[in-house]
Parts: C-alpha cells; sequence; structure tokens
C-alpha cells in the first residue's frame, strides 16, 4: 500500500497493482465494523475513541481520515457516515484512535458507544502528509478539532528523526488538545488561547517568524484554521519554505463519487476544484484557498 | 449455481447489478473489485464544460439525501483521454451517460462518442433541462421525450438507454413515447425533485435551493413507476431509486425491472454492489430459483384489481 510516502499536491495516490485486473484483487479500503475498546470524555467537548480494527484500516497515515457509520441517536437519523481524522494508530495493537467533538447529530450517536459496541469504520481515505526526509525541524500549527488531524504527525516526525513545534490554539487553556502526546514524543508545544489573548494571527506570527530564525522550522503543517493558514501562506511564500494544509468540507461519499466536497485551489495561478476527500485533505499550503 | 446473467436488448450482462450516474468513479476500485459488476455507469458528461452548482451541494435527511451537484463536466476530450482508459481493462460493458441542453446537442453527443472505441451503451440522461422548452426537463412530457430520443436513435448504432425522471404524472406515456422512438431500454428513474431549509439560519439547505432525493426514502415510490412502466412497454427496464440491499433489488425485478442500478447505498457502504450481487444469488437459491431473470415481472398480481384500492383513491 501507499503507507510509506503518500502522494502529496492534489493527486489521489496511485492505485496499488494488486486491484489491477488480472492479478488478486485486495482492498485498499474497506468497511469495518471495528470494536470499541474506549471511548472516554477528555474535556468537556472532546471525546477520544479507540477501537479494534483490522488491514487495512491499520495501514491508515497521518492526514488520513475515516468515515463512520454513527449509531443513531433517539429521534434523530443521520443517514450519511461522518468524517474523523486518524488521530492514532497501532499496527501492532491493532488499534485505530479518534478524537472528535460533539457537534451534531453523528457525534452525539458516537458518544452512545461503549466498549464492546461495535462501530462500522470505512478507510483509510484520502492523501495524508508527506515528511521530506530532507527537513530537521517542522511546524505544527492547528486549533480546535484540527489538533486531532495533526496529533499522528508528531509519532511520524519522530521516526523519520525529524524535530517538531506545535503551536496549539484554542479558546480557554483546558481546551487545548494533545499537548501530553506531542511532548511525549519529544515535540515542543506553545498553547495559545483566546482568554489569555495570545491566539492572534500576529502573535502567532511573531512566535513563527523566531522559529524560522532559529532555522528550527523547515516546513509547516496546519489544521483547523484559515486565518492562522494564511500566516504560514504568508511566510511560506516570503521564506521559500513548503507547507501542507489539511482542509474540511461537508463530505458524502468520501471516496471521490459525489463531488460535494470540491473546494477551490490556485495551481500556478488557475483557479481548480478539487475533491477534498480524494485529492486532499491534505493539500500543498500555497495552493489551498482560505 | 444460480444464472445471473440478464440480457438488455442485444447485451448480455453477467449480472444485473451496476452504479447509477454519479455514484461511480474509478476510486471505488480500492474497495470492491470491478470485474465482477454487471456494467459500469460514469457521471453524466456533457459537451460544454461545467463547475457544477454553489455549495452545498448535499443535505441529508431521514433514509437519503439531496442533492444538487450539478453536473460538473470536464468535456469530451477529457473524458476520452482521461476517464475511458481507466475501464479499458475490464470486459465489463461501459454505459456513458450523457446529457445537453438540446435534442441536437444530445445527437451529437451520441454521434461523436459512437466513434470512440470501448463504449457499450449511450445512456441518455433527458431529465435535465430542455432550454428549448423554458427549461423543463426532456422526460417530463411525451412530446419533447419522443423527440429527443428520435434524434439520439438516427444519431448512433450503438444501444440506447433512456433515463427517466420520476418528476412527471405522465410517466407511463414519457416511457411509451421512448420506446416508439427507438430506445433499447428505460432506466427509470433519476431523483425526486426535492428541497430542505435550515431551521438556524432560516435559508435553503442547498446552494442550488432545489435538488433531488435519492436513497432509500425514494424505493416505493419508483418501484411503483417501474411496475407502471413495465405495464405500458415491452423494452428491458433497469431500476434505479433507493436499492440498498438484494432484497430492494429483487423486489425491484419482481416488479419488471430486468436489472438495477444502485446509487446512494454505495455513499454509505462503498461495496454495496457486491452485497447486492452476493445476496441475489442467494435469494434465487434459497427460492429455488435458476435464473435471476425468471424474477423479472413475475410480481403475483392476478387477484387484486382496482376495487382492492378504493380505499386508497375512492372512485370519483
Ligand atoms: C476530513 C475531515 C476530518 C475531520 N476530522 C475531525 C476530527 O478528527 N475530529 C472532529 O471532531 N471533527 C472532525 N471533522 C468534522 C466532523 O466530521 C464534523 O464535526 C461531523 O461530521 C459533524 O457531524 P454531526 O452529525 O455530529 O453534526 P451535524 O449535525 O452534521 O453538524 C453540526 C455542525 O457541524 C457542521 N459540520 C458538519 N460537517 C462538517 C464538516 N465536515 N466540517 C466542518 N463542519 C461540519 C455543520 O455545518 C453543523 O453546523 C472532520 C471533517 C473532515 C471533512
Ligand atoms: C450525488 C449524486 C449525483 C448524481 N449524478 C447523476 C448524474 O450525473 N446523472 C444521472 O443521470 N443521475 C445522477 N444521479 C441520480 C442517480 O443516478 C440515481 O438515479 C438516483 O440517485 C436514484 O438512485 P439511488 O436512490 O440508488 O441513489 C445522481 C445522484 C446522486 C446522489
Amino acid at each position: 500500500m501507499h503507507a510509506e510516502e503518500p502522494a502529496m499536491g492534489g493527486h489521489a495516490p496511485p492505485i496499488p497493482d494488486s486491484t489491477l485486473p488480472g492479478g488478486e484483487w485486495s482492498a485498499a479500503i474497506a468497511a469495518e465494523l471495528a470494536e470499541v475498546l474506549a471511548n472516554t470524555a477528555i474535556n468537556t467537548e472532546y471525546r477520544h475513541l479507540v477501537v479494534k480494527c483490522g488491514r487495512p484500516a491499520l495501514d491508515a497515515v497521518p492526514g488520513q481520515f475515516f468515515q463512520l457509520l454513527c449509531p443513531q441517536p433517539a429521534g434523530e437519523q443521520p443517514y450519511l457516515r461522518r468524517p474523523m481524522s486518524l488521530y492514532g494508530v497501532d499496527p501492532d495493537a491493532g488499534t485505530v484512535e479518534f478524537l472528535y467533538k460533539i457537534a451534531g447529530a453523528g457525534t452525539r450517536g458516537l458518544a452512545m458507544l461503549h466498549p464492546g459496541d461495535r462501530l462500522d469504520i470505512m478507510g483509510p481515505l484520502g492523501v495524508g502528509f508527506s515528511l521530506d526526509p530532507a527537513w530537521k525541524h517542522i511546524v505544527a500549527v492547528g486549533r480546535g478539532a484540527g489538533l486531532a488531524t495533526l496529533a499522528p504527525l508528531a509519532k511520524a516526525a519522530r521516526a523519520k528523526g525529524m524535530h517538531v513545534t506545535a503551536i496549539f490554539s484554542a479558546r480557554r487553556p483546558d481546551l487545548v488538545l494533545s499537548v501530553e502526546l506531542f511532548q511525549s514524543q519529544g515535540a515542543t508545544v506553545i498553547p495559545v488561547t483566546d482568554t489569555e489573548r495570545t491566539s492572534g494571527p500576529a502573535h502567532v506570527e511573531r512566535l513563527l517568524r523566531g522559529l524560522i530564525a532559529e532555522q528550527r522550522c523547515d516546513a509547516f503543517f496546519t489544521c483547523g484554521s484559515s486565518r492562522l493558514m494564511r500566516v504560514q501562506q504568508r511566510l511560506a511564500t516570503e521564506f521559500g519554505l513548503r507547507g501542507q494544509v489539511a482542509m474540511e468540507q461537508q463530505m458524502a461519499c468520501g471516496i471521490g463519487l459525489c463531488f460535494c466536497c470540491v473546494r477551490d485551489f490556485n495551481v500556478k495561478g488557475e483557479i481548480v476544484h478539487r475533491r477534498v476527500c480524494w485529492d486532499g485533505p491534505v493539500f500543498d499550503i500555497l495552493e489551498a484557498i482560505p | 449455481m444460480t444464472d445471473l446473467s440478464v440480457r438488455i436488448g442485444s447485451l448480455t450482462l453477467a449480472n444485473p447489478v451496476m452504479p447509477a450516474s454519479g455514484t461511480f468513479a474509478e476510486g471505488l476500485e480500492r474497495v470492491m473489485d470491478f470485474s465482477r459488476l454487471g456494467a459500469f455507469v460514469t457521471k453524466t458528461i456533457t459537451r460544454e464544460l461545467r463547475t457544477g452548482n454553489p455549495l452545498p451541494r448535499v443535505v441529508e435527511r431521514p433514509g437519503g439525501l439531496i442533492n444538487a451537484i450539478g453536473i460538473p463536466s470536464k468535456g469530451v476530450p477529457y473524458f476520452v483521454e482521461h476517464t475511458l482508459p481507466h475501464y479499458a481493462p475490464y470486459s465489463v460493458p461501459l454505459v456513458v451517460s450523457i446529457s445537453a441542453p438540446t435534442a441536437e446537442g444530445f445527437a451529437s453527443l451520441a454521434a461523436e462518442l459512437s466513434a470512440v472505441p470501448g463504449i457499450a451503451v449511450i445512456e441518455a440522461n433527458i431529465s435535465c433541462p430542455n432550454i428549448e422548452e423554458d427549461g423543463k426537463a426532456f422526460a417530463m412530457r411525451a412530446g419533447s421525450t419522443e423527440a429527443v430520443v428520435r434524434a439520439l436513435r438516427a444519431a448512433t448504432k450503438l444501444p440506447l438507454w433512456v433515463k427517466l425522471t420520476p418528476n412527471t404524472g405522465d410517466l407511463p406515456e414519457v416511457a411509451a413515447a421512448a420506446e416508439l422512438a427507438g430506445a433499447d431500454a428505460l432506466v427509470v428513474a433519476n431523483t425526486i425533485l426535492a428541497m430542505a431549509i435550515d431551521l438556524n439560519t432560516f435559508q435553503p439547505s442547498l446552494g442550488n435551493v432545489m435538488g433531488g432525493l435519492s436513497g432509500p426514502a425514494i424505493k416505493p415510490i419508483v418501484l411503483r413507476q417501474v411496475y407502471q412502466c413495465a405495464r405500458v412497454v415491452k423494452l428491458p427496464i433497469i431500476g434505479c431509486g433507493g436499492i440498498a440491499t438484494a432484497d430492494d433489488a429483487a423486489e425491484y425485478m419482481l416488479a419488471g425491472a430486468t436489472a438495477v442500478q444502485v446509487g446512494t447505498a454505495t455513499f454509505v457502504q462503498p461495496a454495496a454492489m457486491i452485497s447486492v450481487i452476493d445476496g441475489l444469488a442467494k435469494f434465487c437459491e434459497r427460492r429455488d430459483i435458476a435464473r435471476v431473470s425468471d424474477l423479472v415481472g413475475a410480481v403475483r398480481n392476478e387477484e387484486t384489481d382496482e376495487a382492492d384500492l378504493e380505499w386508497v383513491a375512492p372512485p370519483q
């Protein structure tokens, strides 16, 4: 599979040879009834879900996502699956993790799951982050549920000997997620919050300029804030740095069939439509339009 | 072993299950073994380059969704160069769905595609607005249906499937008109015109205001329409509307469909088509039915007569 180095820049990864006619066909994406191991509240807004599953789910890479078929809360009937980023994967333990915010019917349904229950997960989906072995220091900038998407990068970067500095933005200090998870992977975490008035784009830009000056920023990785993405786009252009952004859009099929999650991208001055679910959700930061 | 093959005019399909236009693309190859499908059906293409409708393009409702994707199209050369080659390695027949704003436009697009190797069937999506008739869809009326199908028939020797809209009160007449004008099969049907309003914003939920309802919610309506059409035409009918399981497919075949298309169900269970195929074989085995084609039109209604339905629609 394409687990090692996912393709980047708006091209769906090549279809594995095993799916070509003539060869023995095997599913690179599948819907699987996974077993819920844990589903716990981690603060007033977010819950952490751990499921036991098999392949191909365990081939998921950072930046990819799953489509979850959420249980129906009383009186509500979410019909479509709900996209959730990969928060963690452990092929040895056979587990995949998600971090989700309760937003509506689907996520209310997810919150009802107990250990031992079954959850239909479909994935892994989309194009994930790619790490250039030439990079020594990468910077992750996230806000809200965007931190869930960035979280598995910490482990992947460490495995490649890269150091991560994470700037995590939230409304209040108690809502900053994944700090321990990043620190346990040797990352430096700088929380910025609205209540402390540190989360504005000007302050974050100062922090980033500082990191660039110290040569601790070979590339940007971001998710969850268009304001902060714009800052990084500007700095990437000014300093000739690379960057990747994980984007969100309302989705239906999750596998590139329905064209409901298209967004505009600026590709060498030309505006093109791309499907967030299939061509992304990770895109070149300079092509993204907030 | 059940014989799953079905005949649609001159074409034999290995089984009666295929995707519905607009809900199928190359990406599904990572989910299922394409060589198992009865046919491939591509997203509708147009000659004009189109970007599609404004977002949001989809809203869910109980048992289905309303879509207003529009028909984003990169045109014919892109299709021939980039989409077609993907299906070339398979022996599964390729059905290409087309649309145009005029009868002449339909005919010239069909003629152009007929010269391209690798296309087994033209499916004319005549549920789209006809600019010569005030934007009313061709398939809303028998007259405009007959005109566009005649033009198409004269333009191509390929098998011609005509996809009808469920949004007309004249469906049996429209079906008969398509048969008269030379269609080889009918696809019944497209999505049902619908709407949703967001109670937070008081705005329509879709960027395009109105859209088409699909999914299990529409199955009983379209099933009835297949039944009605099967009683007035001899053409094979391909049932399409809310099919998610083998039981749904069997019900459609009993109502008169020779084959079925699976659309929205794929968004929820990406391998739905494969489970419909496997499930149909099991259904037939369980009922000692040797050929799946024995199901076609096998609904038993000898005993019903109009009087039984009087409580639904009392005689005037
Ligand atoms: C690729 C991708 C990855 C995601 N990863 C995560 C994640 O790791 N953790 C997490 O908590 N959330 C994530 N989301 C957002 C999550 O999918 C939505 O919050 C969820 O679908 C809401 O479903 P619901 O039924 O609970 O709420 P709904 O009733 O469907 O919606 C509640 C509110 O959320 C908005 N909303 C719905 N879908 C989306 C969406 N896709 N993006 C943004 N807003 C939306 C609606 O407009 C509405 O205002 C991700 C979205 C995408 C596209
Ligand atoms: C997202 C979406 C896109 C569609 N696009 C097309 C299309 O391009 N051409 C067409 O003839 N029908 C299109 N349809 C209609 C389907 O082919 C099918 O007729 C309809 O959805 C009913 O079947 P279902 O309930 O199984 O989905 C589309 C449906 C959906 C949900």
